[in-house]
Formats: C-alpha cells, structure tokens, sequence
C-alpha cells in the first residue's frame, strides 16, 4: 500500500516538473510563430494583403487592430500572447469571419481520430513484421520486409493516394475518394452510416499509416535485435523458458520501450502529414482547414494552426514521456 | 579498404549511387536527351496515351511527359542539394558551438532545437511560403531552415565526443585559437555522420517539394516538376493514368536512390552505427 503511494507521490513529481519544462517551450513556440506572421515584406497588412482582393480595407484594418502594428514589436509579441493563453487568435478572414478558434475547435476530432486509428493500424503491423524479421534475421520473410521498408519510406505519399484513388475509385469502384460522408448519409441505418464511414476513412487511414509502417517495423526490429543480445535473455533460456516466452514476454517488453518515444517524436509527421491527404481525399480536418487558409492567405487562422499544431505535438510527447515513466520502472527513480 | 572499394562491395549502396549517377547524367544532358521541347504545347495531341512517338504519353496541353519528366530532374537536384546545404551549414554552425562550448549555451541553443521540432514541420513550411511567394527559390530556403534539427544533434554529439579527445586537449595546450580548433581539428572527424544525414536528407527534400508542388504551393507551372505533374494526373485521373504514374515513379526511383546510397554511406562511414 505504502509503495503505491510512493509511487504516486513520484509520478505526480516527474509529471509537475515535465509540465514546468514545457512552459519555456510554449513560450519560444509562440516566438517561433510570431516571427513567421513578421517574415512578411513590410508588414503583414502589406504587400501581401494589398494584392489580395479576399482581404478589405475593413479586414486590413481589424489585423492591424488585433496585432497592435503601430507599437514596437515586443509590445505587439506581449498583446498577441496574452490574447493567444486565452486560445483567441482572432477573427478568420474568410467571408464568415468566424472565430479561428472555434474553426480549428471543429477540425481537431476529425484530424486526431484518423490519426489515431492509423496509429494503431502501424502499431498492429509493424510490431509483428519487426519481431518475426529478428527473430528469423537473414530468412526470406527477412529480406522481404527490409525490401518493404525501403520503398515504404521512398513512396510519396500523395502519389500512393493518388494510385490508390485512381484503382479502388475510378477503376474498381470499390470505395468512394472523397469526403466522409455519403449524400444518402442522413437517411441511412445506425449499421449503414458506420458503414460508409468505414469506406470513407479506409484508404485515408490506410494511407496516413503507410509510411509510418515502414519506420516502426525497421525500428522494432532493430530494437529486438538488440534485446535479444542481452544477458537476461540468456538467461531466460538457461532457465530452460520456452522460445515463444522468452521473445514474446521477457524481449518484448523492452523492446517495446523505446517504441513509445517513437510514437511522440511522429506525431508532428503525421499532423504535417495530414495536410496532403486530407486535401486529396476532401476530408474536412485541420490539415484542410490549413491547406485553405494558406491559399486564401487568411492569416490569423494560419497564425493559430501554427500554434495548435505545435501544441499538440507538445501533448504527444507529453503523452508519450508519461506512458514510458509508466511502463519502465528504472524511470520514475531519476 | 579503401572508400571506393567498400562502396562496390555493397550492392544497395552501389545501386544507389548509380541511381543517383544517373539522375545526374539525366538532368545535366536534359537539353540533348530530351525528346521534345518540355515547354511546346500541341493542340492536337492532347492527353496522347504512350506510344512510340511519346512514351509517356502527353498531358493536358499535348506536351511530352517523358521530356517534361527529364527538364523536371533538375528542379528535383537543384531543390535537393540547395536545401540540404541550407540544413547542413546551419546544423553544423548551431551543433558545432553547442558541442563545442557547451554550458548555458549548448543549454539555450538545444532548447531552440527543441522548439523547432515541435512544430510539425509541413505546417511551419506552408505558414511560411503562404506568407511569401510560392517559388522554388523560396521552397528551398524553407526546407532548409526548417530542416537542420538533425544535423545540429549529430554534430554536437560527436563535438561533445571529440572535444574531450587528447589530441584535441594538445592542441588547445599548444595555443590553437577556437575558430582553428573547431575548424581544423574536430570538425572534419565529425563530418561522416553528417554526410550520411545529408544524403537521407537529400531524398526528404525531394519529397517535400513534390508533396508541395503537388499541392500548388511549389514550383509553379509552366516549370515542369515531378510534383505538379502529378497534379495533372490528379485532373484526369479518370482517363490519363500515365499522367499519374511516370511522374510518381521517377519520385519514388529518385528517392530510394538516395536512401539506399545513404544507408549504404552509413555502413562505410560511421561502422559504430552499422546494423548488426
């Protein structure tokens, strides 16, 4: 009981003191994006936006107002981040002129569940194809999947959906290439509308895990490789353990470790990522939303997208430092 | 063995060198291999499929695609090599001084490479080019300035092995300045895991612009690239597959041309990381 406590007392301090180290990095994020809106010629209410027929003399004047651009920059940093703490980026300048928060708001679940379910679609591949490819190193199986991995990490990935979209789409019509939803959606079944759902995100999943698939089975397998070098796994065989409990309990475990800081430093990848596929498969997400924002130069929503996106890389890695304090005892001691 | 001798030795290196050799060959002799003007629109072969007369088939505009596709490799070299250089002379200047003076400033500059890697690295390069112009130029400076993180952890780790070195001890005992130590004496022994991380690096770039010329936000029509080739096969995906093929494949072909000459590079040069 007593040890459970202590353990709690340690995990409530390493996770106080991971949280307090992220607030410089917050702090130099919303530096980093401040200076990107300033790279602009003269100032962001300038060149740019002058020849710009989307944005009005009405709209020019609302940016100068909310990045206050007749103060000296520091001062203009200071306004901006005391609005952006209370997530207020400003109004878009799209025709709506809605909130930009409320719109990225809205994309986040699309995003982050396509994201996540390639995830997991990586992680139940790759994990099996890295563990079989050391434990049978050198074997065809072997060859085969060290083959995959380098045209996995080759392979553009639009150029895959591209393919993809041309075969299961034009050629086949297996699966419908664009948007999430069906126009007879609404009046479908509970069983039909998860269903065309399912035939909605199935290559986009797909294709968002591709590449990914690739990196984790490389890297499982040359975890594992070395796991298994390690005198405790020596010693598990001596113990006369059999084979399928000395790979798959005693070398798993901790080759699966370093997987988890893995999985943080990709979630950038695949938030950047879901730009392109987002926009090929017309699935209205953050990486969409961006996309337009970018093309119609609506400033203050790409000024948000900057910072949410950098936030949330934040919060995977977060995530993940906390599932390894979780999962490796040795962590929680330093 | 000398460095040549080990490169024929292993096969996928030797298959990407020769790749790459090739892509070279392509993009320098473009103007005497090219079968047609890339440029020369042809009203009356619009969307020819392969022939013999075009290979590949023509586009939109009834221009070849095999001739656009070989005036399309050197925006693939140029982009890949400026980037690269871009990252690699940052990366060595930011990891080189915090290796090398460690203490608060190794502190503050891993700290700003912290930052940097938080950003997912697509949205820092589309917030950029939608603040300037879309052109190559500008796509070449971004993908450099956001991709010289690597590089910068590479060399201050090996900075950080080398510095504490005796050789390196003499000769500041001897009198040698900072600039010549660095310069001089540990930089050219930390240079092999760069060149590996270059080569990979060549082969990402090359995939950032075509994913961003792909999306209209690169290198802007008429300039053939591989990139917005491709989406022209996204316009008529339903009745030009060649469009969309060739284009792709000449990404891919160039890409893990690249890898493989990089990894094969990795074995050679920096035996510690070899795979077991």
């Amino acid at each position: 009981m007593d040890g459970n406590r202590a353990k709690l007392h340690t995990m409530i301090a390493y996770l106080s003191k991971r949280l307090v180290g992220m607030i410089p990095l917050l702090l130099g994020i919303t530096l980093i994006s401040f200076m990107v809106i300033h790279l602009a010629p003269g100032e962001p209410t300038g060149l740019a936006t002058d020849l710009n027929p989307k944005i009005t003399a009405e709209v020019r004047q609302r940016l100068r107002a909310y990045y206050g651009l007749d103060k000296p920059l520091i001062v203009q940093y200071g306004l901006w981040l005391k609005r952006v703490v209370f997530l207020n980026f400003g109004n878009s300048f799209a025709p709506d002129g809605r909130p930009v928060i409320d719109k990225i708001k809205e994309r986040i679940p699309i995003t982050v569940t396509i994201n996540v379910l390639s995830l997991i679609l990586i992680i139940l591949v790759s994990l099996p194809i890295g563990i079989y490819s050391a434990t049978h190193k050198g074997s065809l199986f072997d060859h085969a999947s060290t083959l995959f991995v380098f045209i996995g990490f080759a392979v553009p990935t639009f150029w895959l959906a591209l393919l993809c979209m041309m075969l299961f789409g034009v050629h086949l019509h297996w699966l419908p290439i664009s948007g999430l939803r069906s126009m007879s959606y609404p009046h479908l079944s509970a069983m039909g509308k998860f269903w065309d759902l399912t035939k909605h995100l199935l290559l986009p999943v797909l294709i968002s895990a591709f590449g990914g698939l690739a990196g984790f089975s490389r890297y499982m397998r040359s975890n594992m490789l070395e796991v298994i070098r390690q005198d405790y796994i020596t010693t598990a065989r001596a113990k006369g353990l059999s084979e399928w409990r000395v790979i798959y309990v005693h070398a798993f475990r901790n080759a699966l470790l370093p997987i988890i800081t893995i999985l943080g430093f990709s979630i950038p990848g695949l938030i950047g990522g879901s730009v392109i596929f987002e926009t090929i498969f017309a699935i209205p997400g953050m990486g969409q939303l961006f996309y337009n924002g970018v093309m119609a130069r609506d400033y203050p929503l790409i000024m948000g997208m900057l910072v949410i996106g950098a936030v949330l890389t934040l919060l995977g890695n977060l995530i993940a430092d906390i599932s390894y304090a979780l999962a490796d005892p040795r962590i929680r001691v330093s | 063995m000398g460095f040549f001798k080990q490169l024929l030795r292993n096969k996928l290196a030797l298959m990407g060198g020769i790749v790459v050799v090739i892509l070279f060959a392509v993009s320098f002799l473009a103007p005497i291999i090219s079968p047609y003007n890339p440029d020369t629109i042809n009203v009356k072969e619009i969307l020819m499929p392969p022939s013999r007369q075009h290979p590949f088939g023509t586009d939109e505009l009834g221009r070849d695609v095999l001739s656009r596709m070989i005036w399309g490799s050197r925006i693939s070299l140029k982009v890949g090599f400026v980037a690269v250089g871009i990252a690699v002379i940052i990366g060595v200047i930011i990891g080189a001084a915090a290796g090398y003076y460690g203490g608060w400033i190794d502190d503050l500059l891993m700290r700003f490479v912290d930052m940097m890697l938080c950003f997912p690295s697509f949205f820092l390069i589309l917030a950029v080019i939608a603040i300037l112009e879309p052109s190559i130029y500008n796509i070449m400076a971004v993908i450099g300035l956001t991709g010289w993180m690597g590089v910068a952890r590479l060399v201050r780790a090996e900075f950080l092995r080398i510095r504490e070195m005796d050789y390196v001890k003499a000769a500041r005992s001897i009198g040698a300045s900072d600039l010549r130590i660095v310069f001089r004496h540990i930089l050219p022994n930390a240079l092999n895991p760069v060149i590996v991380a270059a080569t990979l690096g060549v082969a990402g770039a090359i995939l950032t612009e075509s994913a961003l010329s792909f999306l209209g936000i690169g290198v802007q029509p008429p300039t053939p690239s591989w990139g917005n080739m491709l989406t022209a096969g996204k316009n008529n995906m339903e009745i030009a597959w060649w469009l969309s093929v060739f284009p792709g494949l000449a990404i891919l072909v160039t890409v893990l041309g690249y890898n493989l000459l990089g990894e094969g590079l990795r074995d050679i040069l920096d035996p510690r990381l070899k795979e077991r």
